[in-house]
């Protein structure tokens, strides 16, 4: 049965038996036991890798030593030769084949590091998404059971409160309802705002001498006089 | 992470808020720590975030199963599914007999992630309401 349904089916289960913790969590804990003994035998197996790895590397500059060597020393051999000094070459000929004999050694276990650096890396690669997983299904069995405990303690807040979660509609009203009034309110102190804007800058162009002027008593004398 | 941090940031953000809205936060005690955040001039619709191993979770309670209409269920659970993703953020979910919209993040988020989730959630839930009103009673 895949995670998902096992949770479906504790949720429908469980909603009859309120209170009731939705998942063990004796099993919880037990699965994340489980992760960690993964998660140790990959640390564990990351280890052993190096340990090969480092060793085939060893063996792969013992086998490129080896076959230089033999390489030099079929020279010599050919040499010997060709001074007709048969003894030294049979005796350089008995070194390669000694040498060789350590080559092929070397080489098979070179050959047997290198399967087992990849079946290792395989091994590891599959823990890994198997860790991942685990996690992944661990996490959803937690937040089933987070939010389970989070809506028991909101449920016992509102109850306790004594007050209740509202109908949304009815909700939503009232939120729109301040909202209307917020915007009213805004829209008020901005025609305040202009009005008294207004005010001030008739204010400014009077005392500037600019727009209508109040007349005065000698302004009205000196208009009389020029008649 | 914790409820507590998130409660400070939200506590301390007051004028800052890039957003110009203001957060209330509660916390509510529990068998899990879950933070009651009201959004300023939205009380009616408490985002409750709780947080777990690896994910933040906000919830807002949309509305009851006895508040649909009785024969436009089938109908409203369709629009909530196709409208599931072009809603930002958020998801429609249902918790008991609730249904709900909730956002999740990742424990590694920012405090600014979190509070521009909240603001959605917010933004969310009262469109989702609105639009979904003529399925409730």
């Amino acid at each position: 049965m895949s995670i998902f349904k096992k949770i479906l089916t504790a949720i429908r289960g469980g909603a009859s038996e309120a209170g009731e913790a939705i998942i063990d969590a004796n099993s919880t804990r037990i699965f994340e036991q489980e992760i960690r003994d993964a998660e140790n035998h990959l640390t564990k197996a990351k280890r052993d890798l190096t340990d090969v790895m480092a060793k085939q590397m060893a063996t792969a500059r013992d086998v490129e030593r080896l076959k230089r060597e033999v390489a030099e020393h079929e020279g010599y051999a050919t040499q010997a030769l060709e001074k007709g000094n048969e003894a030294l070459a049979l005796e350089v000929a008995e070194k390669i084949a000694a040498l060789e004999f350590e080559l092929a050694d070397q080489q098979t276990a070179h050959d047997q590091f290198s399967a087992s650096v990849v079946r290792l890396k395989d091994l590891i690669k599959k823990s890994e998404r198997q860790v991942t997983e685990y996690k992944r299904q661990l996490s959803m069995v937690k937040t089933t059971d987070s939010v389970q405990k989070a809506t028991a303690a909101i449920t016992d807040n509102f109850v306790s409160g004594n007050s209740k979660l509202l109908n949304a509609k009815e909700s939503l009203e009232r939120i729109k309802a301040k909202q209307q009034n917020f915007d009213d309110r805004m829209q008020a102190s901005e025609a305040l705002q202009a009005e008294s804007g207004d005010a001030s800058l008739e204010a400014k162009l009077k005392d500037a001498g600019i727009g209508s002027q109040q007349s005065d008593a000698s302004a009205v004398l000196a208009r009389l006089k020029k008649k | 992470m914790n409820i507590h941090t998130i409660a400070q940031y939200l506590n301390d953000l007051g004028d800052k808020s890039n957003s110009g809205y203001n957060f209330d936060c509660q916390p509510i005690s529990g068998e899990v720590d879950v933070l009651q955040v009201t959004v300023e001039g939205r009380e009616e619709l408490p985002i409750f975030v709780s947080v777990t191993d690896d994910q933040v979770l906000c919830i807002t309670y949309l509305w009851g199963e006895d508040e649909v209409i009785e024969g436009k269920r089938s109908q409203m659970l369709e629009s909530m599914l196709e409208m599931n993703i072009p809603m930002p953020l958020s998801s429609f979910a249902k918790v008991e007999e609730k249904y709900v919209v909730f956002g999740a993040l990742s424990i590694n988020s920012s405090m600014s992630d979190i509070e521009h989730e909240l603001l959605v959630l917010s933004e969310n839930a009262l469109d989702v309401i609105d639009d979904m009103s003529e399925f409730l009673k």
